[in-house]
């Protein structure tokens, strides 16, 4: 099974809760997979989304944010772009540390890593393509690790 | 997606129905510190009904956390299903708060 989507949503954080579920939605989902879907690529996409929204297009109610998704029998591969300048994603400091563990932000790119099998950022820094590999009917599809 | 405030005894305890997600986060915050103001100390916010979280549901948690035990008082989560525990453990978030396998145990002591 091969699904595409491309969608141009707007800038506003209330519309991801609906955006995530419509995508979710379009998945192959079976035993095997569910919780990789659930959790893993619910709040992956969600991460990215509110990125996009937040810091990648600051909020901006002018501005919009392209989804696209490949959904395949053995992945999915979400890409988040918005229109803002980027951000280095490698300046993000590790949120488990101790010392950072009372900051109130700092957890999405790190859930997205986590969560996601790739993460990967273009040059420019304002694009996110994420891919979630979905587990063969025959192992079980443990919903963190794999 | 709702947040109902109740009370039980003297612990102002919050059910999170749906998701605890960027879109709603701010009204969980509302509604936990109008409680505060008006002198409530004792707080469990309950997943018993929740979806998923992401990390700024994560956030307003820990913000929330800070400003009770600003003010002398104490925030315990109760009922996270496994997904949920998977979250706080990744992000060790586990280590900051009293988090009750069911609301009676993190009613107990309080």
């Amino acid at each position: 099974m091969n699904t595409e989507l491309v969608l141009e949503i707007p800038n506003d954080v209330h519309a991801i809760e609906e955006v995530v579920r419509y995508v979710v939605e379009q998945c192959p989902c079976c035993e095997e997979n569910a919780r990789k879907l659930q959790l893993n690529f619910r709040v992956g996409l969600t991460e990215a989304l509110s990125n996009a929204i937040l810091y990648g297009n600051g909020r901006d109610p002018s501005k919009r944010v392209r989804v696209e998704v490949a959904v395949q029998s053995a992945k999915v591969t979400a890409r988040v772009t918005d229109e803002g300048n980027g951000f280095d994603p490698t300046a993000i400091p590790d949120p488990t540390l101790p010392r950072n563990r009372q900051r109130v932000g700092g957890r999405g790119l790190f859930l997205m890593r986590q969560l996601m099998d790739e993460v990967r950022f273009n040059e420019r820094g304002n694009s996110v393509t994420l891919i979630l590999r979905l587990p063969s009917g025959n192992r079980l599809g443990g919903g963190v690790e794999a | 997606m709702a947040f109902h405030v109740r009370k039980e005894g003297d612990v102002t305890v919050v059910d999170v129905d749906g998701q605890l997600i960027v879109g709603n986060r701010q009204e969980l915050k509302q509604k936990v510190l109008a409680e505060l103001e008006k002198g409530e100390r004792r707080f469990l916010i309950d997943f018993s009904s929740t979806g998923y979280i992401d990390s700024s549901g994560l956030g307003v948690l820990v913000s929330l956390s800070k400003k009770v035990r600003e003010q002398g008082g104490e925030l315990r989560l109760s009922s996270l299903n496994e997904d949920l525990r998977t979250l706080f453990e990744l992000t060790k978030l586990d280590t900051l708060f009293r988090i009750g396998t069911t609301r009676e145990e993190a009613l107990q002591g309080f």
